[in-house]
């Protein structure tokens, strides 16, 4: 398994050029997690209206993998139905647990994050994110 | 020259210690294997391991209980390790030995057998902001079911405990003193007598954590004068889940037992019972016998090498490694003099996240730990979210420090920073 695999030149480009990285005021949404693991940490902030997600934010700290998830997180839901957000961060579950083969498309940048399932104990790094904008959904 | 030669204790035979390590030889994702996590889990010797097999081939029975000839070699093999333990910390009675799984276990059962049975509110337990979660966790545990206050000795910028204010830190509130040997982390090595001292003095306990002291420096309980010690076996080149807690007997006579069950008691009636003497008054159930008697294999090794020769040599490759890493860039927390602290170097580099440092070091076949080392408030002292750290141990050379700061290097180019 070549470390190329799992350290993606997009993924490496999301956790150095981090995208909607900022605190997001009046969000609706807002959640905190951290990873014990590698102490990992995430706030997810959105802004939900109408039923669609208007504005996704992010802001945090740790390593590649759960910043760089994070970062493509706020990418690929900024716009969509609550619905179809939903059904992406279910999907990216899925893929991290092997058990989903995700459409490219709509994945978009999330694809290159596919190698991180190798690698089981990084898997909770990449999942973090979605999982604090789960519980944020779950919590609105 | 003679005077000299009596001081310097004999250096380690590095090459011949090496070849007792079957899992050395290991290649791991292609490239020779290179252990630098022995803070974490010591590797095992072919000794230890063939200890574990011949118990399980020629001896093995459960204790006390049985009448026939397996049941008694295997009881006595056991009480055998108990004494071997007691007299390599230094402890006169083998009876202040208790067994069980490690650290972890011990800390727990002082805190629930003495803690809570001796502490009140207005009580207050002495901790040091470089504990591992093992010796906070349990004493957090105590202090909400007695009433008891946490207090902290703070870690200096120096990487030493801060004893300035020991006076006003250690008082008669002071029950317990509760410190590292040796810190997991940053390798501090705490004043143990010292301490023992100022909380006698008020008529308190300490309890050390011996979970990196204890495989790494000659350790005599009875010169330290410590009330509880800690060993975890599986970090001193024994079996995972040996070890236990070594205690005055003054304090294990009057304590709670902790486990209740099966060989712990003397009588049995429907609303009470009765508990045999320490240690076995802690030991219930089916014990970590193959475990224990496997430890004393480890014992055994780390006597023919002569503790002071194994700290002497981690010394030399803590000082190696200090100074190559700082070469490299990195920033080596704890004590920059090899002499004040223990063989647990950690560090942060070039603002990689340390788990994406790791995982490209497994790459070249280095094995480091990332994380918080189960230290937060410690992480949160040093201002970081987590570190790397390598840890060294007998059959460590320089040239795996070498390795590492090599491996490091391509993690740079990987992450471009």
């Amino acid at each position: 398994m070549a470390l190329e695999e799992l350290y993606k030149e997009v993924i490496l480009d999301h956790y150095k050029n981090p995208r909607n990285k900022r605190g997001l005021p009046g969000a609706e949404l807002s959640c905190r997690k951290n990873n014990p693991l590698c102490g990992d940490e995430i706030t997810i902030h959105a802004h939900i209206g109408d039923g669609r997600v208007a504005e996704v934010t992010f802001e945090g700290s740790g390593c590649s993998i759960s910043q760089a998830s994070a970062s493509m997180l706020t990418e690929s839901l900024t716009g969509l139905s609550v619905q179809e957000a939903e059904k992406i961060a279910s999907d990216f579950r899925g893929m991290m647990e092997g058990k989903v083969e995700p459409d490219e498309e709509s994945f978009g940048d999330l694809i290159a994050l596919k190698g991180v399932v190798k690698y089981p104990v990084r898997i909770k790094c990449a999942v973090l994110a979605w999982d604090v904008f789960q519980e944020a959904l779950a919590n609105g | 020259m003679a005077k000299l030669i009596e001081r310097t204790p004999p250096a380690l035979d590095v090459d011949r210690i090496r070849k007792d390590f079957p899992i050395l030889d290991r290649i791991t994702h292609g490239k020779q294997l290179v252990y630098l996590d022995s803070a974490n889990t010591s590797q095992k010797p072919r000794q230890v391991i063939e200890a574990l097999t011949e118990y399980y081939e020629r001896h093995n029975a459960n204790l006390y209980r049985a009448v026939y000839e397996l049941a008694e070699e295997a009881t006595a093999m056991f009480e055998d390790a108990r004494s071997r333990l007691a007299s390599f910390i230094g402890a006169a009675d083998p009876s202040s030995i208790v067994f069980n799984r490690g650290t972890t276990e011990s800390i727990n059962l002082v805190a629930y057998g003495f803690g809570r049975k001796f502490l009140r509110e207005g009580d207050e337990i002495l901790l040091s902001e470089v504990e591992h979660h093992s010796n906070v966790v349990p004493w957090q545990f105590c202090a909400q079911a007695t009433g008891a206050a946490l207090r902290y000795l703070s870690l200096g910028d120096d990487g030493l405990l801060d004893l300035s204010d020991l006076d006003r830190l250690i008082t008669d509130r002071t029950k317990i003193v509760a410190v590292t040997g040796q810190s997991n982390v940053i390798g501090t090595l705490p004043p143990l007598r010292k301490l023992a001292d100022a909380v006698h003095a008020v008529g308190g306990v300490i309890v050390v954590d011996g979970a990196q002291l204890v495989p790494h420096n000659p350790v005599d309980v009875t010169r330290l004068d410590v009330d509880f010690l800690t060993v975890s076996g599986h970090k001193m080149l024994g079996p995972t889940a040996s070890g236990g807690l070594y205690g005055k007997l003054e304090h294990l006579e009057r304590m709670d037992p902790f486990l209740g069950g099966g060989e712990m008691i003397m009588e049995v009636y429907p609303d009470r019972s009765t508990y045999k003497d320490p240690p076995h008054k802690f030991e219930a159930g089916t014990m970590n016998i193959a475990e224990e008697i496997g430890l004393v294999a480890a014992i055994d090794y780390l006597e023919n090498l002569g503790m002071e020769s194994v700290r002497e040599h981690e010394k030399e490759l803590t000082r190696y490694a200090i100074k190559r890493l700082t070469e490299a860039g990195a920033k080596v927390f704890g004590p920059d003099d090899a002499d004040l602290r223990g063989g647990a170097v950690s560090f942060w580099y070039a603002d990689i996240h340390p788990h994406d440092l790791a995982q490209v070091l497994d790459q070249d076949g280095v094995c480091v730990r990332p994380g918080h080392h189960c230290a937060q408030i410690l992480m949160r002292r040093l201002g970081v979210p987590a570190t790397t750290r390598a840890s060294f141990y007998v059959y460590n050379v320089p040239e795996e420090v070498d390795a590492l700061v090599a491996a490091l290097e391509k993690a740079r180019k990987v992450f471009g920073a």
